[in-house]
């Protein structure tokens, strides 16, 4: 067998035989599949429905509020000064109370609560208020009801993009910004913890002082390379285990708890349609809704999720290359992991800048920020990330992708030239100006 | 008697790390069969030579020939090494660990079990196979690195002080060992501190300071040529006034009266019959031989000298 392939061999066994693989791979899916399910959980347990009582004294909006499952709205007798007691004892939620006002009706109103109350239920009550006194304004002025109801009407608003091709997409902001931006610090946990192992790997084989007796039968180079692509599997493998598992535990969840599901979602959607309904009074929220959806549905299904996942693996393994042989060439540099802080520095500097101009980049994908991190290799694994769901010149991905090899072929050979030296050099911590004079030896 | 053939022919080897020399122009040949001592104290460039021999590092100039050959990748198959500063991996087991060693040295996995069951046996530490390493005693650590470094059979070994660490049992076993390897055809490379070991084993030395190669041949003939003339005698009774005059042929130069010893050396001019026959008028001698330099006189003399 090749001997790079005995270390590749080596290098991945020992690694995913470890406890700590196998918690990682048990506990990660765990934790993501909690995040999911977590807030849908306490959501079901919070909706039991909710008591408002209203202390109405100009006796105008005392039975406008309509009740439902989520919210009973019932009338109390318009004394406030009771109302308060009482808040307690009855169990209510909240009081509504609207004060008398002369002439007018109130545009102000005082609800009191135990709680800080939802904001769902504010929204709620603002705008059946608000809709009462434009309705009683209206009529007022004697308008024709018919002409009220045309007044009310919803606006839905669907972003197109206009692609290079003259060719028009669906453009879904938030949903690009989402995906963009969780791959983009996927990549740059991925090369954060896999280069930190690579790092840990070669300072164990330096200070066990196993690494002569290998590079006596093959070349440090081929160690090096062994190191990093084992890792790179062991990744890669983590990788894939969360992902089926997660898919496991997701379809697990739905089907047992398919009917808690469907009966959330329905309330979910109910919740939006009461937001919607908030936002424009007086909608009825059936056919405006279902627009909403179709043109939501109609944006997932124009971004290319399969380019996605495929940029995503080259800037993945490139950021993960380029990164992880300088890792390698930080533990050959020094005998133990706390003399590797000096080195740490400017190898965390443009990962950082590459996930705090993420927040930039997403906001303006396709401005001169954005191109340049994007094509600088040190940064572009993880600004690129954030770029491509929002779509990308084809040009600037290649130059991008050309630029991030060239960038992992200069790294690997500093950093093998480095490595090389420094898995033979004991005792003295070294300076960068060392370093500088291993690359010349 | 045959001449050997050289295993391994160094001419005129430079080396150096930024402004530091590290070797300046070393040639040397190890004749094939042979325990070859190589000298030096510390940081004289030793191991820099090891190393080159081990293609570890590339010589800046001069050339490297093995078996005739230029060193070649193919080679570190022939070739077993045994650093100074050596170890394992911690947290894996002792088997697996000697396995994908050997594998690293161009076994087949099969054969490299083969093997690697019979010197476990031999060396009594085959119910240790399914252990982590870090549960094994220094010197049971060092057993396992003394077979990983034998098991491809090389047909040069190279032992960088192989006996620190061991206690003196384990050394016996290690002497007996290498020179068990030697009797079955290898040549031994041997780097150490002890001049002892290099009087026991050694054939052949070199002896390198400061980069330079300041003495080799073979150890009888280099003891030999250092040699200054001085006798160990020794008497019995009682010892008459003995004349040291300054134009004698020989003068003393100790004497150890509790122990009935003399250190005598002569003016190298006078036969040794006739020194015994002077020294026999003034008592009766037990015990009369030539005192050669040991190793250890030889390499701080030189050393010293070299400053």
């Amino acid at each position: 067998m090749n001997k790079i392939l005995l270390i590749i061999k080596r290098e991945y066994l020992t690694r995913v035989r470890k406890k700590s693989f196998l918690i990682m791979s048990v506990v990660g899916p765990l934790l993501m599949a909690a995040i999911i399910i977590l807030p849908a959980y306490f959501a079901k347990l919070e909706s039991g429905q909710k008591v408002i009582g209203i202390v109405d004294e100009t006796n105008y909006f005392k039975y406008k509020f309509t009740s439902d499952e989520s919210v009973k709205f019932i009338a109390l007798d318009p004394d406030i000064v009771q109302a308060k007691k009482e808040l307690i004892n009855k169990g209510l939620y909240a009081i509504l109370y609207i004060p008398m006002t002369k002439n007018v009706l109130p545009t102000y109103a005082y609800l009191y609560s135990t709680k800080e109350p939802n904001i769902i239920i504010k929204g709620r009550i603002k705008s059946v208020m608000q809709k009462e006194i434009v309705g009683w304004i209206l009529q007022e002025k004697k308008v024709d009801p018919g002409i009220i109801k045309e007044l009310q009407q919803k606006i839905t608003l669907a972003p197109i993009k206009i692609n290079d091709a003259g060719e028009e997409e669906k453009s879904m902001v938030e949903l690009k910004m989402g995906i963009g931006y969780v791959l983009a610090l996927v990549i740059y946990m991925f090369i954060f913890i896999f280069g930190a192992q690579v790092m840990r790997g070669v300072i164990e084989e330096k200070t066990n002082r196993i690494v002569e007796i290998i590079i006596s039968s093959v070349k440090p180079f081929q160690l090096m390379m062994g190191k990093i692509i084992g890792v790179a599997l062991v990744g890669l493998t983590q990788f894939v285990i969360w992902i089926a598992s997660m898919a496991i535990i997701l379809s697990l969840f739905f089907s047992i708890f398919s009917g808690d599901i469907e009966q959330y979602k329905n309330q979910k959607l109910k919740i939006q349609d009461e937001q919607l309904v908030l936002q424009n009074p007086d909608i009825a929220a059936g056919g405006d809704f279902n627009k909403t959806v179709a043109v939501l549905t109609d944006a997932i299904d124009a971004i290319n999720f399969s380019g996605i996942a495929l940029a995503f693996l080259i800037y993945f393994l490139g950021g993960y290359l380029l990164y992880s042989s300088l890792f390698a060439a930080i533990g050959a540099a020094v005998d133990n992991e706390t003399d590797t802080q000096q080195f740490m520095l400017p190898i965390t500097v443009p990962l950082i800048v590459g996930v705090i101009s993420a927040q930039f980049v997403m906001n303006n994908p396709d401005g001169p920020l954005s191109f340049w991190l994007s094509m600088f290799p040190f940064t572009s694994p993880v600004v690129m990330m954030v770029r491509i769901p929002f779509g990308v010149p084809l040009w600037q991905v290649f130059l991008s992708v050309a630029l991030l090899i060239g960038g992992f072929i200069f790294t690997t050979w500093l950093a093998a030239r480095i490595y090389r030296t420094g898995i033979l050099m004991y005792g003295k911590k070294p300076s960068y100006r060392d370093l500088w004079k291993w690359i010349h030896w | 008697m045959v001449l050997m053939s050289n295993i391994l022919e160094i001419t005129e080897v430079s080396k150096k790390f930024g402004d530091f020399t590290a070797l300046n122009s070393v040639s040397l040949s190890v004749p094939e069969g042979s325990i070859f001592g190589l000298l030096g104290p510390n940081g004289a460039g030793k191991t820099t030579l090891i190393r080159i021999i081990n293609q570890i590092l590339l010589p800046d100039s001069g050339t490297v020939l093995f078996q005739g050959k230029p060193l070649a990748k193919n080679h570190v198959e022939e070739i077993g090494y045994l650093p100074e500063e050596r170890g394992l991996y911690r947290k894996m087991k002792v088997g697996e660990q000697a396995l994908y060693l050997a594998q690293l040295k161009g076994l087949s996995e099969k054969d490299a079990k083969e093997r690697l069951k019979y010197w476990f046996k031999r060396f009594d530490i085959a119910p240790w196979w399914d252990k982590k390493v870090e549960e094994l005693s220094k010197g049971m650590q060092q057993k396992v690195q003394f077979i990983t470094t034998v098991l491809h059979q090389p047909k040069l070994l190279i032992f960088d002080e192989p006996f620190s660490g061991f206690d003196p049992i384990n050394v016996n076993l290690l002497k007996d060992e290498i020179l068990n390897l030697r009797k079955a055809g290898a040549t031994i490379i041997f780097s150490t501190h002890n001049m002892a070991s290099v009087e026991e084993l050694c054939d052949h030395f070199v002896l390198i300071n400061r980069s330079n190669k300041i003495l080799d041949g073979n150890v009888q003939t280099v003891k030999e040529a250092y040699k200054e003339n001085i006798y160990i005698v020794e008497y019995e009774g009682k010892i008459g006034a003995i004349p040291d005059a300054e134009n004698a042929p020989y003068h003393i130069l100790k004497h150890v009266e509790n122990e009935k010893r003399l250190l005598v050396k002569s003016d190298g001019e006078i036969a040794t019959n006739q020194l015994l026959k002077e020294l026999m008028k003034h008592m009766t001698i037990t015990s009369f031989q030539e005192k050669l330099p040991s190793m250890n006189d030889i390499f701080i003399q030189k050393v010293q000298e070299n400053k």
